[in-house]
């Protein structure tokens, strides 16, 4: 596939609007079906393998409107029944199709907090595109309305055109919540509990605020501005911040309520406990979690090499293992960190991969090589103790399991050594079980999740939980989706109204 | 918010100082340890033991040794000096109870983590054993305070210009060949010293705990950076630890985890060079 430039698209944008501009509310939908799907505008591959830049660039005007316009403004809205935060996508897209970005931000925020996010690493294939009107018609998914890209361009042209505002703030309640954890649940519990007057506080363990949006995806899907926008606005708005403070070691959890005098609780801890695969090996030098890859890489900065302190392995051949974004990232932050070759290697098939569509085809693009239906079944290492090679399995597909999936059936004997001196474990993360070892009468299930009602509230009193640490490792809607639905019955609860009477349903 | 206090060189390569951090002087127990950056962008973060705390002032004392391009930006600093980022109490207590006869080992820098453990162990009511070693002289830190909690005290140099001529696993063996053998032994230093201190006592069956200090990065058991074999499991060090049976430890295989830098560190911080290869040295 050639590569085309923002510029390019941006003059083909330019010709196609010309022509519908004038009958934006008469096209039919037989016309609208024909309208191009609009690409992203993206890096040229060989350039951005070399920096961490964004790769995806974003929407021109012209082609966000052409995109709105291939919106059927479907009655019986699809999209929004499989938005996880049902965002009123056809009302926004039909603002964007008429030039008024501002009234478009204005409906996304109705329903999400973070759309500069969400448009960004939401699985939209798997989500509002999926069942969009348009992608059925032309029976293929990636021609549905490009719903995310729509929402990427509202959210930034709102941030860049400095429409941005600060919440209103209703009086103050004199009630205190305290938010742990700074991720997308914890962010959005922290500006709804805030906005209805609360005193806010977020605690948070690391050094620097976002959680994984910080330090798991990286700068060249997720830029940190975006993030450091977000905190902004929170700490404009009267969110205190403290940073460095992990709950349950530097304060105890109870001591939030019952010495600092915090209201309500909200715990958004996240899914950071990294899952490794259990074979020999997997303690050789030059095998990492991807967790701990990432971070080094994004929070520390490694990728600065000679401006951090913090040090990355230097390696030239890289076995990532897993299929999810995770993997993703940590193949394509490998190969932009110097390694050579960079295999993902995964027991399914493309079809399975639970990661982006986007991300997987800009993988591909930048040189990542797929090893489909194979496995690890050991990593090797020298007499020093380093990673120099791994042993894999084949496998096919077999019958599907419980989650519906093909279970990956190993082929006998098929073993080969792929030659790498680095492995990469990205196959899952469950529950960071700090907060529930230090209150060991909080309830959580077999896998270490805390267990909630309906209204996100934990067994415990005052204390509420969502995203990850709910969810095991989830989405960042689906945190941002629960802490909406927490803050809304802390709010209710610190109002004095039963938190059981007409739950919003976000 | 972690403003320096006090500032001390005990040594040649070691430094102590009491930082303010009222909550962490509060939650705190011996054994756990704090992990701090110079920077807070571009810093490293550098785990360190709380070697000592005080209520009435919110202070936390730390011991470091200079090793590298971060403890070395970190002796520069003086008293009222922000830590730009330091976060803990981290990782589990000791466990302190009333053993009977202890014997604690402390190699190097090592005395430093160790000193509250014995203080600990003491007011529990234990005899406290206590023996401490160091390449030379110089280096030998903390030994008045230890010297008062001990119920007996040796000191020994691997070059004998203080104390016994010998390494800490003589008086080691001698201490687990008397007839009243210890009850238990905790080792802290050097991971070689560690390692050879858990040989010495195996063959008497004597519980011998160590400390490990591991290379970490979250400090939370997010990364996983700082796992270790014990007994055929996969622990880290920075929430299950960093206490563990020293018997049980991998140590050849934690050894090589912490070297996993250390030929880009020996590119990157190449004056350091000298530190690191003294520090090598003095490793039992
Ligand atoms: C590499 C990677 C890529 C991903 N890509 C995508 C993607 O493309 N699309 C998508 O939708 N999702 C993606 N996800 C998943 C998504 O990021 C998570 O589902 C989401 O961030 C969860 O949000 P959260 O608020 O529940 O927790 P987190 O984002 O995990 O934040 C939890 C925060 O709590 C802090 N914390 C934990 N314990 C304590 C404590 N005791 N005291 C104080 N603070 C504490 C942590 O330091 C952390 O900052 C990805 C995840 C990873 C790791
Ligand atoms: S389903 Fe597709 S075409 Fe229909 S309203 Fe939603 S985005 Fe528009
Ligand atoms: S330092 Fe990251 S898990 Fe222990």
């Amino acid at each position: 596939m050639s590569h085309k430039t923002i510029e390019q698209f941006s003059e083909e944008a330019k010709i196609l609007i010309a022509d519908y501009v004038t009958r934006v509310d008469d096209l039919k939908a037989k016309e609208r079906t024909k309208i191009p799907a609009q690409e992203m505008p993206a890096q040229d591959p060989s350039i951005r393998v070399m920096n961490l830049d964004e790769v995806a660039l974003g929407y021109t005007m012209e082609q966000a409107r052409i995109e709105a316009m291939r919106c059927l403004q479907c009655v019986k809205k699809n999209c929004v029944d499989d938005c996880p935060v049902k965002i009123d996508i056809p009302r926004f897209i039909d603002h964007v199709a008429h030039s008024d970005f501002e009234g478009a931000a204005g409906v996304i925020k109705e329903a999400s907090l973070l759309p500069a996010i969400c448009g960004r690493v939401c699985p939209q294939e798997v989500q509002c595109q999926q069942s969009c009107t348009v992608g059925k018609a032309l029976k293929d998914v990636d021609k549905a309305v490009a719903i995310g890209r729509l929402e990427r361009f509202v959210a930034d042209w709102e941030r860049m055109t400095g429409k941005i505002s600060i919440p209103e703030i209703k009086p103050e309640t004199g009630k205190k919540v305290a938010v742990v954890g700074s991720g997308p649940a914890g962010l959005v519990v922290a500006a709804d509990c805030r906005r209805q007057g609360h005193q806010v506080t977020i605690f948070e363990a690391f050094h620097k605020l976002g959680g994984v949006l910080r330090y798991g995806i990286p700068e060249f899907r997720l830029p940190n501005d975006i993030i450091d926008r977000e905190i902004e606005t929170l700490s404009a708005m009267g969110v205190e911040i403290k940073t460095n403070f992990v709950v349950g070691k530097t304060r105890k959890l109870m001591d939030l309520i019952n010495k600092d005098g915090y209201d309500a609780v909200f715990l958004g801890t996240g899914a950071g406990l990294p899952v490794f695969m259990n074979i020999e090996g997997e303690n050789l030098v030059g095998v990492f979690s991807a967790n701990e890859y990432l971070t080094r890489a994004n929070l520390m900065r490694a990728f600065e090499k000679g401006k951090a302190d913090t040090p990355i392995y230097p390696s030239k051949k890289i076995a990532v293992l897993g299929g999810g974004n995770v993997a993703m990232d940590a193949a394509r932050m490998a190969k932009r960190l110097g390694a050579e070759k960079v295999y993902v290697v995964y027991r399914r098939t493309e079809v399975e991969m639970p990661a982006r569509k986007e991300e997987v085809l800009h993988a591909k693009e930048e040189g990542i090589e797929f090893l489909f239906l194979q496995n690890a079944k050991r990593i090797l290492g020298d007499e020093k103790g380093k990673v120099n090679g791994i042993e894999c399995l084949r496998y096919e597909l077999g019958e599907p399991d419980s989650s519906g999936r093909r279970r990956p059936v190993e082929l006998a004997n098929s073993e080969f050594i792929l030659d790498v001196d680095t492995v990469i474990v990205a196959i899952g993360n469950s529950s960071n079980p700090l907060i529930s070892q230090s209150n060991p009468e909080i309830k959580v299930n077999k896998w270490g999740n805390i267990i909630v009602d309906e209204n996100q509230k934990t067994s415990m009193e005052k204390i509420f939980a969502g995203g990850d640490i709910v969810l095991g490792a989830a989405t960042v809607i689906l945190a941002m989706g629960e802490g909406r639905r927490a803050a809304d019955s802390i709010n209710k609860l610190l109002s004095g109204k039963s938190d059981t009477d007409n739950i919003i349903q976000n | 918010m972690n403003k320096i206090l006090f500032k001390e060189q005990l040594s040649k390569d070691v430094y102590l100082m009491r930082i303010a951090a009222p909550m962490i002087a509060e939650e705190r127990a011996a054994g756990q340890f704090i992990i701090l950056q110079v920077d807070e962008d571009y810093g490293e973060r550098i785990p360190l033991t709380i070697a000592d705390a005080d209520i009435n002032e919110g202070s936390i004392t730390i011991i470091y040794q200079v090793v590298g391009k971060s403890t070395l930006a970190l002796s520069k600093m003086n008293v009222g000096d922000e830590i730009p980022a330091l976060v803990g109490p981290l990782g589990t207590a000791t466990h302190i109870e009333k053993f009977g006869t202890v014997v604690c080992v402390g190699g190097g820098i090592g005395v430093a983590p160790l000193h509250p453990i014995a203080q600990a162990l003491k007011n529990a009511g234990n005899k406290v054993i206590t023996i401490i070693g160091a390449r030379n002289k110089d280096l030998i830190i903390l030994e008045e305070e230890m010297k008062s909690i001990a119920d007996e005290f040796i000191v020994c140099t691997d070059d004998g210009s203080y104390g016994r001529k010998c390494l800490v696993t003589e008086p080691l063996k001698e201490l687990c060949e008397r007839d009243e053998k210890p009850n238990m032994v905790i080792a802290i230093g050097p991971p070689l010293m560690m390692k050879f201190c858990s040989e010495t006592t195996r063959p008497f069956g004597v519980f011998t705990q160590v400390s490990l200090n591991t290379i970490m990065v979250d400090g939370t058991g997010m990364c996983g950076g700082c796992r270790v074999n014990v007994g055929n499991k996969v622990k880290f060090v920075c929430v299950d630890g960093p206490e563990f049976d020293g018997h049980k430890v991998d140590f050849d295989n934690m050894i090589n985890r912490l070297n996993s830098y250390k030929e880009i560190e020996r590119d990157v911080h190449n004056c350091y060079l000298d530190a690191l290869v003294d520090e090598k040295e003095s490793k039992i």
